[in-house]
């Protein structure tokens, strides 16, 4: 049964092959409709292989497809591995990705490259179930190579504008910086190990020298920071928003982001086997990233961007988690993050839908009557991220809260004012959208702080006008409506799980499901942290969560309901300019760093092509040399080949001498 | 057969026959009683490749030419690749004795009654011991079938086109093909040069072949004059190496070496050199390279697309069979000479190329260059080189007959539209071609996803594994090198502009260059083969690794290389071809096929019972 395994990421592959080369021939919105089915025909195949991995020993099957690189001792097979860490991974990101691909056909409807973006998304299902489920890291690294690829595609899916071109070529190259790290740990690995392979390499690991282990447990972190966005290679996710918004809810925050999570979790072995600075480096990053990220959620003024960077924030909750050793919480916060982010994201598809191509949130306001199920699946996705009990996003929070409190109180005073932060941006934006006065044909405020944000050269512009533009022309007249069911089926099903999701993971009694599916993965379980707390100490945590959340939550209704608190408390031209993060980078990028990138390129011109030319013109010179023998007499030929034979018998006989 | 016997005979066919006591090789000849002539025993089964093959080609020949009225044009292709698919077909159960196999998937050998099966399973030989069957001849033999097909898909559009049309180039094909295979499984110097002049005067006529061009006149002259010269350097060697051991059976010579080392032979060595000579000019390697470029350039298209591919398999096929397993006792003497020609054709081949401004003659110095390649895991001189010997040989003949291929039909009526200017503008006016070639030209050139990635990887790890490191390095550099000259076709395929103007210019449909629909078969063949191969090398890898070759006197078989007993292949549950568990039954020992009346040309056969005890006793091998 479980041998089905291959069918999983292979329907969504078919779909992509039939795609490339019927999708024309098929149309809107028929490829639309197959797409689909064939990621929710992966999602039932998912289910299938979830309930009969019950029953398989130790709840972990390998699959071993074909040999794909036999090359003495370097094997690389094509093969899966199935436990409950990826299980948990296939089963949320076929669900999700199915939502989404409906919630495509809906809003991509009318686009000119209809079947395209199918095509790309389906390669990217596809990527991405090769990531998680591959069985050794040469077949994860393709997946990984296969996710960003599709997602730099889609990021510029429209590509006619140049900042979203400029947005996927920034993500590429800010990925390439992970993927080196990735293949240098692979390269590491392989010299360690003699495999690649995951049950040969992880329960080895301890066994490893400990620098051994540390580099390369540090470049694969470097690999994930760089695919889930987190300082210092951060700056690449808010500017990939200038994809479709289903790109941004399935790539950018529900899977692809997650990739580096699931990495550090799968290899949780090699972490151990690490010095402790590793733990500390990853939960620390995980830290900052968090609350610099929260505090620039606080300023933005595009809808989408907010979202953005409460992704980069919650993924640092994320590495957080894997720092202070809760690799399940980890997983659990990466589950919930998956539905209420999905959520947020395709409910922001809906409002820029409902707008007409608006993303401003200071063109937005009172829409809660006019787009009810938007308002109110919004609603329960904002109370999940900002953390309120019973919603999904709280129990993970939480969860993740307790072992930064056992690794360090700094680290949990840290993740609970990034808490407060989510509660008050979350706020922000609901207020803003969905309350107050309706503000839809207002021009801009150009004495607002956020003006900076249009004339802003280095700062991509987020909007999706160019794509619709033609369908809307009388973009003066903004009229909000209610989606259609294509949208809003998938909003509620999400609706429903980001409420109820948290459910499987309860930290009392036998309640925590999830930590105990995963403990039979790797050595998860005897790597994880182990809690001191008793079950008073955990209630005590959760009621400080949840008095910070609420409060949090007050504070946004207290300045953009009641307007007590100034908005400008909040909404800082810092914050708005992410830090001046990206404008560092760029000043770097043109100074100083540019002379280093020269003088590179001046010695890749002169030196290496230098090198490579001159074999060429060598070998070229040595070719017109040789050419006059070859002037078309039999005779000179033959004496070439003479002259040949003189000298090999003539070798002979200095063989016989040195005997 | 149990396993005593099985342990006997493998420790026979290690240990090689008995030390023949006296002088090598002047035994008086033992007059046959009662005046029989002594008949060698002959496992028809396993010749059966070769029989088809030139059955096929003389049946193509006699019947034609009765044949009143012309024939239809599809008759000698269809007759030809008809014979060809036959004969990889006969393969197939010969491949399952000789790697222990009872049946492969469904195909069931133990009830056929040609099964072979008088042997145990593993490698044997027949023929009196001069005709050698292993992995390493049986993979041979089904590339050359290959190269026959893809040869034949090509050149009946070429006949069509250029009014050659006749039933001869293709007996002459499959007479090739028989040559081949006999060097493939050569176990005597004699044998090997009947095999090497069969194949030899075959692609003779066929370079010639085409009447109304003067360079395919004067090609298949200057190969005709050149060969005879190289073949008799070839059979000088052959002379010397008898008159230095006594024998040219490859068998008893290794025994020979082995018995007699350090020996201060002269007549040896220079034997050795001498068929270096013979066969470096046969696989094109400098500095007996020249000869190639010409014939390359003025031979029709198609044949050229068949020398370049089964006649250089068929070269280093007998070229590995002679020094690596044959010779593998002097290595150390032959070694270095290999070593040379391996650097300097990899170094010369690619200058050259890249001077050349006309296409064939570039595809014909790389072709130099990649016969260096294949030399540097030659030079290895071991299992790993074997197999990699084989699965560049493979490789390369898909891509080499992909890219004639495509020169063929570039040429155009006429055969003559080969400089790199007939080339340019190709994307524009035909992408399909051009990106087919493309692929084509890539692969030769080593790019990784293709099959002459892999191809390359194996031969440089083989060098690396022997200790050859700074031949790696050399080689490595050299396809550097090629890459240019690769390129420099697809640059001027994609980027020069064509002959009429700008780009934007609407492609003239003169420039449509009209493709049969045989030869798109045969440049699907092999892109799936380039590309296939290139990301799924594992099952051609394992193919080639099984390959080995061997070197066993008759009436013996070397069970080392086998699986035990008979067993029956089966895919199990990873897809992968493995033996049975479930107990399979032993091939029968005393099964006689020489009862069946239908096995062949009614020869008369000795009885072939075979003898567990004369298979300990295998001292005598019967000579003339």
């Amino acid at each position: 049964m479980l041998d089905a395994i291959w069918l999983v990421p292979a329907l969504p592959l078919v779909g992509f092959l039939v795609l490339v080369f019927l999708g024309k021939r098929i149309g809107e919105p028929l490829s639309g409709w197959l797409a689909t089915a064939m990621v929710f025909g992966s999602f039932v195949v998912s289910v299938l292989m979830g309930l009969s991995l019950l029953d398989a020993p130790d709840h972990t099957f390998e699959l071993s497809l074909f040999s794909w690189i036999p090359a003495g001792d370097f094997q690389v097979d094509i093969g899966f591995l199935l436990d409950p860490l990826s299980m948990t991974m296939i089963l949320f990101v076929t669900g999700i990705a199915s939502l989404i691909h409906l919630y495509s056909i809906g809003y991509m409807h009318g686009d000119d490259r209809f079947p395209t973006f199918f095509t790309y998304l389906n390669l990217f299902v596809f990527s991405m179930l090769m990531l998680i489920l591959g069985n050794n890291l040469l077949v994860t690294f393709l997946g990984w190579e296969g996710v960003g690829a599709c997602s730099y595609f889609l990021i510029s899916f429209w590509f006619t504008k140049d900042a979203n071109a400029s947005a996927g070529k920034k993500a590429f190259v800010a990925n390439r910086v992970g993927d080196w790290g990735f293949m240098i740990a692979m390269f590491a690995t392989f010299l360690a190990f003699g495999s690649l392979n995951y049950t040969t390499v992880l329960p080895e690991a301890p066994g490893l020298a400990i620098g051994v282990a540390t580099f390369i447990a540090v470049m694969l972190f470097v690999g994930a920071v760089g695919k889930s966005a987190q300082i210092p290679l951060f700056i690449w996710l808010p500017d990939a928003m200038a994809g479709p918004t289903p790109v941004s809810a399935l790539i950018h925050a529900a899977t692809m982001v997650t990739a580096g999570v699931y990495l550090m979790t799968r290899v949780n072995p090699l972490i151990a086997a690490s010095y402790e600075w590793v733990t500390w480096l990853i939960a620390g990053i995980g830290a900052l990233t968090l609350l610099v990220a929260a505090t620039i959620g606080l300023a933005q003024t595009d809808i989408k961007k907010v979202l953005a960077y409460s992704t980069v924030s919650q993924l640092g909750y994320m590495f957080l988690a894997v720092g202070s050793g809760g690799y399940a919480a980890a997983v659990f916060h990466m589950v919930t993050h998956a539905f209420f982010k999905a959520l947020l994201f395709l409910g922001a598809g809906s409002v820029i839908h409902g707008m007409h191509d608006e993303q401003d949130m200071r063109r937005m306001g009172a829409l809660r009557k006019l787009m009810p199920i938007t308002f109110g699946t919004y609603v329960i996705g904002w109370l999940a991220i900002s953390g309120l009990p019973p919603f999904s996003g709280f129990w993970s929070k939480d969860e993740i809260l307790t072992y930064a409190l056992n690794k360090s109180p700094v680290l949990y005073a840290v993740g609970l004012l990034g808490a407060l932060l989510t509660a008050v941006y979350m706020g922000r934006q609901v207020f803003l959208v969905f309350y107050g006065e309706p503000r839809w044909n207002d021009p801009i405020p150009e004495d607002a702080p956020a003006t900076a944000h249009t004339d802003d050269a280095d700062d991509a512009p987020v909007d999706e006008a160019a794509h619709a533009a033609d369908a809307h022309d009388e973009h003066a007249e903004v009229h909000p409506h209610e989606s259609s069911w294509l949208m809003t089926l998938p909003l509620i099903i999400l609706a429903i799980g980001a409420a109820l999701i948290g459910f499987i993971n309860i930290p009392f009694g036998d309640l925590d499901f999830l930590t105990r599916w995963l403990e039979d993965v790797d050595d998860l379980h005897a790597n994880e942290a182990h809690l001191p707390y008793s079950s008073a100490t955990i209630l005590l945590l959760i009621i400080v969560s949840t008095v910070v959340a609420s409060l949090g939550l007050a504070l946004a209704w207290l300045t953009w309901i009641k307007g007590v608190l100034p908005r400008s408390l909040w909404e800082r031209r810092f914050f708005l300019k992410a830090w001046y993060y990206d404008e560092l980078v760029t000043r770097f990028m043109g100074g100083p760093g540019r002379a280093l990138f020269e003088a590179i390129a001046w010695f890749d011109r002169t030196v290496i092509d230098g090198v490579v030319n001159g074999v060429g013109a060598g070998a070229q010179l040595a070719g017109r040399g040789l050419r006059r023998v070859q002037n078309g007499y039999v005779r000179s030929y033959a004496l070439l080949i003479t002259i040949g034979a003189i000298l090999v018998i003539a070798f002979m006989f200095t063989r016989l001498l040195v005997r | 057969m149990s396993a005593g016997i099985l342990a006997t005979m493998a420790s026979v066919a290690q240990t090689g026959i008995e030390p023949i006591s006296g002088p090598i090789g002047i035994e008086p000849i033992s007059a046959p009683v009662d005046g029989a002539v002594p008949t060698p025993e002959i496992t028809w089964a396993a010749l059966l490749p070769l029989i088809i093959l030139g059955l096929g080609g003389l049946l193509l020949l006699t019947l034609s030419s009765l044949l009143k009225r012309k024939a239809p044009r599809a008759l000698y292709p269809i007759w030809t690749i008809a014979t060809a698919v036959l004969a990889v077909a006969s393969v197939v159960p010969v491949w399952a004795k000789v790697q222990g196999f009872n049946s492969i998937l469904w195909w069931d050998f133990r009830d056929l009654w040609w099964q072979p099966a008088t042997t145990a399973p593993g490698p044997f030989s027949t023929l009196g011991g001069a005709y050698g069957v292993d992995g390493f001849s049986l993979f041979v033999t089904v590339l050359i079938c290959c190269a026959v097909i893809l040869t034949t898909l090509l050149i009946s559009g070429y006949l069509q086109r250029e009014e050659l049309d006749g039933p001869e180039p293709y007996a002459l094909l499959l007479l090739a093909a028989t040559g081949g295979v006999v060097m493939a499984g050569a176990n005597d110097l004699i044998v090997l040069f009947l095999g090497l002049e069969t194949i030899s005067i075959a692609v003779y006529v066929l370079a010639a072949s085409h009447l109304r061009r003067a360079q395919s006149q004067e090609a298949g002259l200057k190969y005709f004059i050149l060969g005879g010269f190289s073949s008799a350097f070839f059979l000088y060697g052959i002379a010397m190496v008898y008159g230095a051991t006594g024998t040219t059976n490859l068998v008893l010579i290794k025994s020979s070496l082995a018995e007699s080392i350090p020996r201060h032979d002269l007549l040896l060595l220079v034997g050795f050199a001498m068929l270096l000579v013979g066969f470096g000019f046969k696989v094109a390697a400098v500095p007996f390279h020249s000869w190639s470029p010409d014939v390359y350039d003025g031979a029709p298209s198609p044949v050229v697309a068949f020398m370049a591919s089964a006649v250089k398999v068929a070269g280093f096929a007998a070229l590995v069979r002679v020094f690596v397993a044959g010779f593998g006792q002097y290595a150390a003497d032959w070694q270095p000479l290999i070593y040379a020609l391996a650097v300097l054709s990899l170094v010369v081949g690619s200058s050259l190329a890249i001077v050349q401004t006309n296409v064939k003659r570039t595809l014909a110095y790389s072709s130099i260059s990649h016969a260096g390649f294949i030399l540097i895991a030659v030079e290895a001189a071991s299992e790993t080189g074997t197999a990699a010997v084989l699965f560049y040989a493979a490789a390369y003949t898909f891509m080499v007959a992909g890219s004639f291929g495509v020169a063929t039909l570039v040429g155009r009526a006429g055969d003559g539209r080969h400089s790199l200017d007939d080339y340019k503008g190709l994307g524009r006016t035909n992408p399909v071609l051009a990106g087919t070639l493309t692929i084509f030209l890539l692969a030769q050139a080593g790019v990784p996803f293709t099959v002459g990635f892999v191809a390359k990887f194996y031969a440089v790890i083989a060098a690396v594994q022997a200790g050859s490191a700074a031949l790696g390095v050399v080689a490595m550099l050299s396809a550097v090198i090629a890459a240019f000259l690769y390129l420099r076709i697809i640059v001027a395929m994609y980027m020069a502009e064509g002959d009429d103007g700008g780009s934007d210019a609407p492609a003239d449909p003169a420039d449509h260059i009209h493709v049969p629909r045989p030869a798109a078969a045969a440049l699907a063949i092999c892109v799936l083969v380039t590309i296939g191969f290139g990301l799924f090398p594992g099952w051609l890898t394992d193919m080639a690794a099984d390959s080995t070759v061997v070197l066993v006197e008759q009436g013996s078989t070397d069970a080392s290389t086998a699986l035990p007993g008979g067993q029956t292949l089966i895919v199990d549950d990873e897809g992968n071809l493995v033996p049975a568990g479930d107990g399979a039954v032993a091939p029968t020992e005393a099964s006689d096929p020489s009862a069946d009346p239908a096995t062949g040309d009614g020869a008369v056969e000795a009885p072939q019972v075979q003898d567990p005890a004369a298979a300990e006793g295998t001292a005598s091998v019967e000579r003339p």
